[in-house]
């Protein structure tokens, strides 16, 4: 799972795919998932940090990254997606 | 460096809801760095707002509808020249195009320069033509027919399903979701730009546009494509957002390598959910919104003057992406005797 390299994310959250058009805006804790993904840190890293970050169970989080990640990829916001 | 005076007509200055692309093309002429310009505006009616913005047009006179031929529409423009001395025209709507493509060599003679597409590039993107169009240069092309009686319709169903897309052969389009919605937009379309009308395979997608200028010799001088983001009831963008979509830019390379397209041009397609594209209509104008295009780095109402006056012109490499136009209504107070001198004179 790959975000997109040429997406853009400001420090407010909000995300832009310059590729479509598309522009979204994501709440504190789903920008830190987006800049953790960016990162390239894997689904239990990003879980773990999460969970540090926001007080919420290291399970809750995954599942949340899990739920997070599906919509990324639905907006066609992820690498393996075709634009 | 003193830069050189031009005289430039330009039509298409109405801004209805449909609006034409002339008050877009001054603003870019306006921040040319090659020329400095006078602005001649060609209207047709007394209430193209175009006419009375003074601080973008200098001159307007009116100009005969194309319906009434080209030798009227000539010896108005030779008593325009003998006026102002132009030295480009830059006509913009559809419906007008064939005349001034016809009138291209005798406005040469008079020292009116112009950049359209040759008659053979303008007829054969026409809507009517669009399927061998899409098979001659390989690009693909929803299927479409047209159709001279509503019922004909009909006999598409089975090939195109519903929703199909009814279209007049210059302006309008509207979806129509049975026979009942075909006939109503048939009647409505035709009654306005005559026969025939096209029926169109309707493509799920995403539409997105590209505006560009071609130098005749396959070269592309521009290309910006954009994504509309908010859409009137008429499907005409009224804000729009400059994309880094490199597929619809080689699809619009191929277009003009292929056509040898020459002058400003504007592409409509739709992208499917597999990714592939179609080309919807090809526009052999600069649209409405080409203003973004000014906003965006590649000032193509200035690059189309300098490729019709015969001088050098580098392609554009580059552009801005993520700029946004959005479009917006103003209410201009003008005094009754403008009015009335545009319409009793035909000048203002």
């Amino acid at each position: 799972m790959k975000v997109k390299s040429n997406i853009a994310v400001s420090d407010n959250g909000f995300v832009f795919n310059p590729g479509s058009g598309e522009s979204f805006t994501v709440n504190p804790v789903g920008l830190e998932m987006l800049n953790l993904l960016r990162k390239g840190m894997e689904t239990n890293e990003i879980a773990a940090a999460i969970s540090g970050q926001f007080e919420v169970e290291s399970l809750q989080a995954e599942r949340d990254l899990l739920e997070f990640s599906e919509m990324l990829r639905q907006y066609r916001l992820l690498e393996s997606e075709d634009e | 460096m003193n830069k050189p005076t031009l005289t430039i007509a330009v039509t298409g200055l109405n801004a209805i809801d449909s609006p034409g692309p002339g008050v877009a093309v001054i603003r870019g002429l306006r921040e040319a760095n090659a020329f400095d310009c006078r602005i001649i505006g060609l209207s047709y009616e007394s209430l193209e707002p175009g006419i009375y913005m003074h601080d973008l047009v200098d001159k307007t006179y009116q100009i005969p509808y194309p319906s009434v031929g080209t030798d009227v529409l000539l010896a108005r423009l030779q008593h325009i020249h003998e006026q102002e001395s132009l030295d480009v025209i830059i006509p913009n709507f559809d419906a007008e195009l064939f005349s001034f493509i016809k009138l291209e060599a005798v406005l040469l003679t008079m020292g009116i320069h112009t950049f359209l597409p040759v008659l053979e590039q303008f007829e054969e993107r026409h809507k009517v033509n669009l399927n061998s169009f899409g098979k001659k240069y390989d690009l693909f092309v929803p299927e479409s027919k047209s159709i001279y009686v509503a019922n004909e319709a009909g006999l598409l169903e089975n090939d195109y399903g519903w929703p199909m897309v009814v279209k007049g052969k210059y302006y309008d389009a509207s979806l129509a979701y049975n026979m009942d919605q075909v006939k109503a937009a048939f009647n409505k379309i035709s009654a306005k730009w005559g026969l025939p009308i096209i029926i169109q395979k309707f493509i799920h997608g995403t539409e997105y546009n590209v505006t560009g200028l071609g130098d005749g010799q396959g070269n592309t001088i521009a290309a910006v494509p954009m994504r509309k983001q908010y859409i009137t009831d008429k499907g005409k963008a009224w804000g729009g957002i400059s994309i880094d979509d490199q597929e619809a830019l080689e699809l619009t390379k191929r277009f003009v390598r292929s056509t040898k397209w020459r002058g400003a041009f504007e592409l409509e397609l739709m992208k499917d959910k597999s990714g592939k594209y179609f080309l919807l209509e090809i526009n052999p104008r600069m649209p409405a919104w080409i203003y973004l295009s000014v906003g965006v780095g590649q000032n193509i109402p200035e690059a189309l003057v300098k490729l019709a006056m015969g001088w050098p012109v580098a392609a554009f490499e580059s552009y801005i992406v993520g700029k946004m136009f959005v479009r917006y209504a103003w209410d201009m107070i003008v005094d009754l005797s403008e009015f009335e001198k545009i319409s009793t004179t035909g000048e203002l």
